[in-house]
C-alpha cells in the first residue's frame, strides 16, 4: 500500500532526505546542551570558576542557534516534502482518472473519487510531514538522549533497558488495538454521512411523508452508534499517556534513588545528575511524539488505502498504439453477435446484438425504459468494451484503433451531458479547439442555438456556471449538440438529446444535420417516434435485444411495440 | 500538526465570545463530569509542577548533606522519593482520569450538536435549502463538527493545563529565584515577538492555500462530475494540463504555508534552550557567588523547560483554534436558523360517521377522515375530507420583488384531475410547494376543503397529500422499505399491492432479492424510470385524497407510460390530483388542463376545449412551440 504511493516522492527526494538529516542535527546539538550545563554545575560551580560558566554558557547559546538553523531547515525540507509529494499524488490521480474507463468511473463512483483527491490526498500529505518532523525527530532524539545517559553512567542508564521495552510494547499493544476500533469508529462516519446526505437530497419527499420524526429517530441510532465508537476508539488511546507518564516518572525516582547514592558515595556529581534527569524528560518527549504521529498514522492509513486503490486501478479499456493506429476509414458500424454486461456477476444488457450500419446513413433508435439503448451505442466510441462479440467501426474491430483516433471521429451527445465553468465559446470550442467564429457560428445555427445565444447580452462570451445552470434544459441540449457538430465527425450519436426541444426545433436540427453532415453516419435515440420517423432505418429495442429493424413505414405494418409506442403517442393528435 | 481544512473558508470567527460561550453552554450540560475534569487538570498540572520542585529538597536536603555526613541516613530520602512517587502516581492517574471524562463530554457534545444540527435541518422549511447547495451543508456535518472536536479535545484541555502549568511554574520560578524569573520574563517576550511576526505570515500564506485548495478543489469536482464528457472529446490532455497549473500554485502555496505553521516548533524549542543556557550560566554565576543553591538550579532549569513548552503549544494552537471557532461558528449558524412556523389548530383524525350523517372522532383508522376544527367560543366541528382545493387570487413570489405566480384562482373539486402545463419557470411547481406549504402564501387564500390552509397543522395537512417528484431518490433500505415510505405500518401486502398499481411488481421480482433487495440512496441499481415507478408505488401506499405528480413519468417511456396507465388511473380515481407534465400525452384525459405562463393563467379548460382555441395548448400540442 505504502509502495504504491512512495514513487511519487522521487521528485522531492532531495528534500526527503535533507529534511530527516538537519533534524538529525538538531538533535544532536539538543542532546549536548545538557552535558554542557552538567560543566557549568560540576565543574565551573564547585571551582568558583568564572570563564568556564561564560564561555559554555555562550557555547551552549551558540549550540541552540545552530540547532535553530537546522530546526528551520529541517521545517522547511519537510513542507516542501510534503506539499510536493502531495501535488505529485494529486496530479498522478487526476491524471489516472483521466484513463478511467466508464466503467472503471462507475465502480468508484464519482462523490468517492472527488473525496479521495480532495480529503484523502490532503491527510497524507499531513501524515508524510508527521513522518518527516516527528517519527524521525523522535526515535534520533530517543537513541541520542539514551546514548549520552549511559555516557553519563552507564550503571544508571541501564533502568532505561527496564523501561523502554516496556513502553515500546505498551504502545505498539495499544496502536494495535485501537486500529481496527478506529476504522469501525470511520465506517460510522460513513452511515452518518449517507443518511444526512439522502435527507439533503430528499428534502421534499420527507416533509411530504411528515416523516421527520422517523428520520430523526433513524439518525439519532447513527448518531449514537457513531457515539459509541469513538468512545470506544479512544478510550484505548488515552492510555498511551499515563502508562508513558508513569514509566517516566518512576524513572527519575529510580535515577533519584541510585544517583543520590551514587552522589553520596561520591561516584557522581549533582550536575550530571541533573543533566540525567533532563534526558529522561527528552526520553519521553520523543516516546510521546511517537505516540501521537502514530495515532495521526492510524486515522492516515485509511486514506492512503484509498489513494493506493484509485492509482493501482488498471484502465479496462486501453486503445492500441496512437501513433500505428489506422484513421477510421468511414462511418460504418456492424455489430456482430454483441453481447454486454456492466458488472461481470450480473446479466446480460445487451445480447445477441447483430446489425450493419452503412456509412451516411441514419438510424434511429427505439425502445422502452430500461431497453439499454444507451449501452448499444456507448460501446462505439468505447466507452464500454462488448462483453462478447465483436463490434466493427470502419471494417475495423474498435479495438484495433487508438482511443483518441477512434473517439475524435465518433462525437457522442450524451444522455446526462454537462457544460462547464466558462464562456459558451470556451465550451463549444471543446469539439474543436481551432474553430473559428465563422465555423462555431455555422454549428450553432445548425444547432438552432445561435439565435438563443445571440439574445444574451454577452452572446459567445456569455459565462456558464458550473454544469451550465444558467441556461434552460432546451438550450444545453442544443448546445451540446453544437459542440458535437464542431468535432466534424465520421459518426455521430444523439442519445435522447432533444427530449427538451419543441418538435418543430428537433425537425430543424434533423433537417440542418441532414445538409450539414451528409456524410456523417447518424444514431439518433429518442422517446418521441417524430425524431425518428424520418430515419433511413429505425431500430426498435426490447430488453435488451432488436425486436426489429426497417423504416418508419415497415415497422407500422410488422413491428408490435412501435406500432404501440406509436399509437400511443398519436393518440389525439388526429 | 498544521490543521488543513480541505474545503472550509480560512475564515475568522465573527464574535468569538458568544461562541465560545455557546460551546460551553453544550459542555456544561455535563456539569458534574466537567467539574471532576478541571478538579483532574489542576492535580496533574499540579503535580508536576510540584514533582519538578522536590528536585531541590531531594538534592539540597537529603543527597548533599550526606556526601559530607558520617552517620549515613537514608530516612529523609526515601521519605521524600515515596512522597515525590505518590506526587507524581496521583498526578498520572488524574490525567488518565482527566482525559477519559474528556472523551465522554466530548463525544456527548458533538453528539448534541449533530443531533440538534440534524433535528433543525428537519425542521428548516424548503427555502433553506433553495438557497444552499448539499455540499455546504453537508460541510457542516463534516468539516465543521470535525474542527469542532479539536477545538473541545484540544483547545480546552490544553489551553486549561498551559494556563495552570504557566501561572504555578511562574509563582514557584518566583519563590526559587526573582533574578533568573527576571531572565525567563525576558526571554517570554522575545518569544512573544517572534511567535507574532511567524504567525501573521503564517495565517496569509494560510489565506493563499486555501485559496488555491478551493480551486484545486472546485476543479476536480467540476471535472470528475463531467468526466464521461471529458471522455468523449477526447478532451483528457487539455484538463491534465490545466490542472498540473492549479496543482503547481497549490503546491506553491501549501509549501510555504506549512513552512510558516511548522518553523514556530524548531524556533521556539531552540530558543528555550538558549534560555536554558542563560539561566544554567546566571545561575552558576549567582551560586558562586552564593545567592543560590544546586538544588535551586536544578529545579529551575526543569522549570524553564516547562515554562516555554505550553507558550509554543498555544502559539501553534491559535490558528487551529479560530478555523475551529469560525466552524463551530457556521454549524451554530444553521441552528439558528427560524424554523418552519406551524400555527395551525385545524387536525386530521379518524371519524365515523353517526346515525343522523354528522361525523364523530374515533381513535382507530376506518378510513374515513375528518378535519377537527376548534373555534373560539371551545366547539368544535368536524368536517369530512374530500379533497377539494382552491386556489384564490393568490399571488406569490419566493423572493419579496420577483412575483412568481400572479393573482391566481383555481378550483379543484374532489375528484378532479387539474392538469399544469407551461415552460418552465412559468410556476408549475410552484403551485404544488403552495399545496402542502412548503412555502407561505401572503396574498390570496388556498382553501383546502373550505378550510384556509394556514389553520390546518402542516403536518396533517401533508398527510392528506401524497407527492411523487421528477428527480426520485431512494434512501438506503430494501425496496420493500422504500414503498413503505409512504404509510409506515402498511402490511407486507398492501406494499406488494401498491407496487403492483404502480406497474414496479414486475421488475422487483426480477430483482436478486425481490422486493427484499438492497438500495443504495443514489439507486445505482435501478434505472430512472424504475425508479419514478417505486415513487409512484410509494404514493400508492399513502392512500392520500390529493396526489401531486410533478413530472413523474418523465423518465418511463411512452410505451410504459402506456402500460401503467391503467395503474394510474385506478390511483387517481377518486382522489384529487394535480399532474404537471411535460409530455402532453400524460395530460390530455385532465378535467381541467391549465396553461401557465409567466406566472399566469393563460388558458385553462380541457383537451378539446383547448385544441378548438387554437391557442397556446394548441401550438404546444402540435408541436409548434418549445416547452422547456
Amino acid at each position: 500500500m505504502i509502495r504504491t504511493l512512495l514513487p511519487y516522492l522521487k521528485p522531492y527526494r532531495r528534500q526527503a532526505i535533507l529534511g530527516p538529516l538537519s533534524i538529525i542535527l538538531e538533535v544532536i546539538l539538543e542532546i549536548n546542551i545538557p552535558i554542557l550545563m552538567s560543566r557549568i554545575v560540576d565543574v565551573g560551580i564547585p571551582n568558583k570558576d568564572l570563564s568556564t560558566v561564560i564561555i559554555t554558557g555562550l557555547f551552549m547559546i551558540l549550540m541552540a542557534l545552530c540547532g535553530m538553523g537546522a530546526g528551520v531547515l529541517s521545517s522547511k525540507f519537510s513542507s516542501e516534502a510534503g506539499a510536493g509529494f502531495a501535488s505529485c499524488l494529486r496530479g498522478a490521480l487526476f491524471n489516472r482518472v483521466q484513463e478511467f474507463s466508464f466503467s472503471n468511473t462507475d465502480k468508484f463512483t464519482t462523490a468517492s473519487l472527488i473525496t479521495r483527491l480532495t480529503t484523502d490526498v490532503t491527510n497524507t500529505q499531513n501524515a508524510l510531514i508527521t513522518i518527516i518532523r516527528m517519527l524521525m525527530r523522535s526515535p534520533v532524539m530517543l537513541i541520542g538522549a539514551t546514548f549520552m545517559a549511559f555516557s553519563i553512567d552507564g550503571e544508571l542508564a541501564l533502568i532505561f533497558l527496564v523501561a523502554i521495552p516496556i513502553l515500546a510494547a505498551a504502545i505498539f499493544i495499544i496502536s494495535k488495538m485501537a486500529f481496527s476500533r478506529f476504522e469501525k469508529m470511520l465506517r460510522q462516519y460513513d452511515n452518518l454521512n449517507t443518511i444526512v446526505q439522502e435527507n439533503l437530497i430528499s428534502i421534499r419527499i420527507v416533509k411530504a411523508f411528515v416523516r421527520s420524526d422517523y428520520e430523526k429517530g433513524k439518525f439519532k441510532n447513527v448518531n449514537d452508534m457513531l457515539m459509541a465508537a469513538s468512545i470506544k476508539a479512544e478510550k484505548v488511546i488515552i492510555w498511551n499517556m499515563p502508562i508513558m507518564n508513569l514509566t517516566v516518572y518512576s524513572c527519575i525516582i529510580a535515577v533519584l534513588w541510585f544517583g543520590g547514592n551514587k552522589i553520596i558515595e561520591g561516584s557522581m556529581f549533582s550536575g550530571a545528575l541533573i543533566s540525567f534527569i533532563n534526558y529522561v524528560t527528552q526520553i519521553l518527549m520523543s516516546l510521546m511524539m511517537i505516540g501521537m504521529a502514530l495515532t495521526q498514522l492510524v486515522l492516515s492509513r485509511a486514506s492512503v488505502s484509498r489513494i493506493a486503490a484509485v492509482l493501482t486501478e488498471e484502465p479496462d479499456i486501453e486503445g492500441a498504439d496512437e501513433e500505428n493506429s489506422p484513421q477510421v476509414e468511414d462511418g460504418s458500424i456492424q455489430f456482430r453477435h454483441v453481447h454486454f454486461r456492466y458488472a461481470t456477476n450480473s446479466d446480460d444488457i445487451l445480447s445477441d446484438i447483430n446489425l450493419s450500419i452503412r456509412s451516411g446513413e441514419t438510424i434511429g433508435i427505439i425502445g422502452g425504459t430500461g431497453s439499454s439503448k444507451t449501452s448499444l451505442v456507448q460501446l462505439i466510441p468505447r466507452l464500454y468494451d462488448v462483453t462478447a462479440g465483436t463490434l466493427l467501426v470502419g471494417g475495423r474491430d474498435v479495438k484495433e484503433y487508438g482511443l483518441k483516433t477512434l473517439r475524435s471521429q465518433v462525437a457522442m451527445v450524451l444522455q446526462k451531458n454537462v457544460l462547464f465553468t466558462g464562456t459558451i465559446r470556451d465550451n463549444l470550442r471543446w469539439g474543436n479547439a481551432n474553430a473559428t467564429q465563422e465555423e462555431i457560428e455555422e454549428a450553432c445555427k445548425a444547432a438552432s442555438a445561435h439565435d438563443f445565444i445571440m439574445s444574451f447580452p454577452d452572446g459567445y462570451d456569455t459565462m456558464l456556471g458550473q454544469g451550465g445552470v444558467n441556461v434552460s434544459g432546451g438550450q444545453k441540449q442544443r448546445l451540446c449538440i453544437a459542440r458535437a457538430l464542431l468535432c466534424r465527425p465520421k459518426i455521430l450519436i444523439l442519445d435522447d438529446s432533444t427530449s427538451a426541444v419543441d418538435t418543430a426545433t428537433d425537425a430543424s436540427i434533423r433537417e440542418a444535420l441532414r445538409h450539414s453532415l451528409a456524410g456523417t453516419t447518424k444514431l439518433i435515440i429518442a422517446q418521441r417516434i417524430t425524431s425518428v420517423a424520418d430515419a433511413d432505418r429505425i431500430v426498435v429495442l426490447e430488453n435488451g435485444r432488436i425486436d426489429g429493424v426497417g423504416t418508419h413505414e415497415e415497422l407500422l405494418k410488422t413491428n408490435e411495440i412501435y406500432r404501440d409506442v406509436y399509437t400511443s403517442q398519436q393518440k389525439g393528435v388526429e | 500538526m498544521p490543521p488543513m481544512r480541505p474545503m472550509g473558508k480560512p475564515a475568522k470567527p465573527k464574535d468569538t465570545k458568544a461562541t465560545i460561550r455557546r460551546i460551553l453552554s453544550y459542555m456544561l450540560r455535563r456539569k458534574l463530569l466537567l467539574l471532576a475534569v478541571m478538579i483532574f487538570v489542576l492535580i496533574s498540572s499540579l503535580a508536576g509542577v510540584i514533582g519538578t520542585y522536590m528536585l531541590r529538597p531531594i538534592i539540597n536536603d537529603c543527597i548533599l548533606p550526606m556526601v559530607e555526613a558520617q552517620e549515613k541516613d537514608f530516612g529523609p530520602l526515601i521519605r521524600m522519593l515515596s512522597l515525590m512517587g505518590g506526587v507524581y502516581l496521583a498526578g498520572a492517574l488524574a490525567s488518565y482520569g482527566q482525559q477519559r471524562l474528556m472523551i465522554q463530554i466530548t463525544q456527548g457534545t458533538l453528539n448534541s450538536v449533530r443531533r440538534d444540527l440534524f433535528n433543525k435541518l428537519q425542521d428548516l422549511p424548503i427555502r433553506y435549502f433553495d438557497t444552499r447547495t448539499h455540499g455546504e451543508i453537508m460541510s457542516r456535518f463534516t468539516n465543521d463538527v470535525d474542527t469542532l472536536r479539536e477545538a473541545i479535545t484540544q483547545g480546552a484541555v490544553q489551553l486549561l493545563t498551559s494556563g495552570i502549568t504557566i501561572v504555578s511554574t511562574f509563582i514557584m520560578m518566583l519563590i526559587l529565584s526573582p533574578v533568573l524569573t527576571l531572565l525567563i520574563i525576558a526571554m517570554v517576550f522575545v518569544m512573544i515577538r517572534i511567535v507574532k511576526f511567524i504567525g501573521s505570515r503564517s495565517s496569509k500564506n494560510f489565506r493563499r492555500q486555501q485559496k488555491a485548495l478551493g480551486a484545486s478543489n472546485g476543479y476536480i469536482e467540476e471535472m470528475i462530475e463531467g468526466q464521461k464528457v471529458v471522455k468523449v472529446f477526447c478532451h483528457e490532455e487539455a484538463v491534465k494540463t490545466e490542472f498540473a497549473g492549479l496543482n503547481e500554485e497549490l503546491r506553491q502555496a501549501a509549501t510555504k504555508a506549512n513552512i510558516y505553521a511548522s518553523v514556530i516548533m524548531p524556533i521556539m524549542g531552540n530558543l528555550s534552550y538558549v534560555t536554558y543556557a542563560l539561566i544554567a550560566a546566571c545561575g552558576a554565576l549567582l551560586s558562586i557567588g552564593g545567592h543560590l543553591d544546586i538544588g535551586s538550579i536544578a529545579s529551575f532549569l526543569q522549570y524553564s523547560r516547562s515554562f516555554s513548552q505550553p507558550i509554543s503549544q498555544i502559539s501553534m494552537l491559535v490558528n487551529s483554534l479560530l478555523a475551529a471557532l469560525a466552524g463551530a461558528e457556521r454549524i451554530f449558524e444553521v441552528i439558528d436558523q427560524e424554523p418552519e412556523t406551524d400555527d395551525g389548530y385545524v387536525t386530521l383524525v379518524n371519524a365515523r360517521r353517526k346515525e343522523d350523517g354528522s361525523l364523530e372522532e374515533c381513535a382507530q383508522r376506518t378510513g374515513l377522515w375528518a378535519w377537527k376544527h376548534p373555534h373560539h367560543d371551545g366547539t368544535l366541528t368536524y368536517k369530512e375530507l374530500t379533497g377539494a382545493v382552491e386556489f384564490d387570487s393568490v399571488t406569490f413570489g419566493y423572493e419579496p420583488n420577483k412575483t412568481v405566480l400572479h393573482d391566481l384562482t383555481i378550483m379543484a373539486h374532489p375528484g378532479q384531475k387539474i392538469a399544469l402545463v407551461g415552460s418552465t419557470g412559468a410556476g408549475k411547481t410552484t403551485i404544488t410547494n403552495l399545496i402542502n406549504r412548503f412555502y407561505d402564501v401572503p396574498d390570496g387564500k388556498i382553501r383546502y376543503d373550505g378550510i384556509n390552509i394556514n389553520k390546518i397543522k402542516k403536518d396533517d395537512l401533508r398527510r392528506s397529500l401524497a407527492m411523487v417528484l421528477q428527480d426520485t431518490h431512494l434512501f438506503t433500505g430494501t425496496v420493500r422499505d422504500n414503498i413503505r415510505y409512504g404509510k409506515l405500518d402498511a402490511t407486507d401486502e398492501e406494499v406488494e399491492r401498491a407496487a403492483r398499481l404502480a406497474n414496479a411488481d414486475p421488475f422487483i421480482r426480477h430483482l436478486s432479492h425481490g422486493y427484499d433487495t438492497q438500495l443504495s440512496s443514489d439507486g445505482g441499481n435501478l434505472s430512472q424510470g424504475q425508479r419514478q415507478l417505486l415513487a409512484i408505488a410509494r404514493a400508492a401506499v399513502a392512500d392520500p385524497p390529493v396526489l401531486i405528480l410533478d413530472e413523474a413519468t418523465s423518465s418511463i417511456d411512452t410505451r410504459t407510460e402506456h402500460l401503467i396507465e391503467q395503474g394510474m388511473d385506478d390511483l387517481m380515481r377518486g382522489r384529487t390530483v394535480f399532474v404537471i407534465a411535460h409530455r402532453l400525452s400524460t395530460v390530455r384525459n385532465a378535467d381541467v388542463i391549465i396553461v401557465l405562463e409567466h406566472g399566469r393563467i393563460i388558458e385553462q379548460g380541457n383537451h378539446e376545449e383547448l385544441l378548438a382555441q387554437k391557442g397556446k395548448y394548441y401550438q404546444l400540442y402540435t408541436g409548434q412551440f418549445e416547452l422547456s
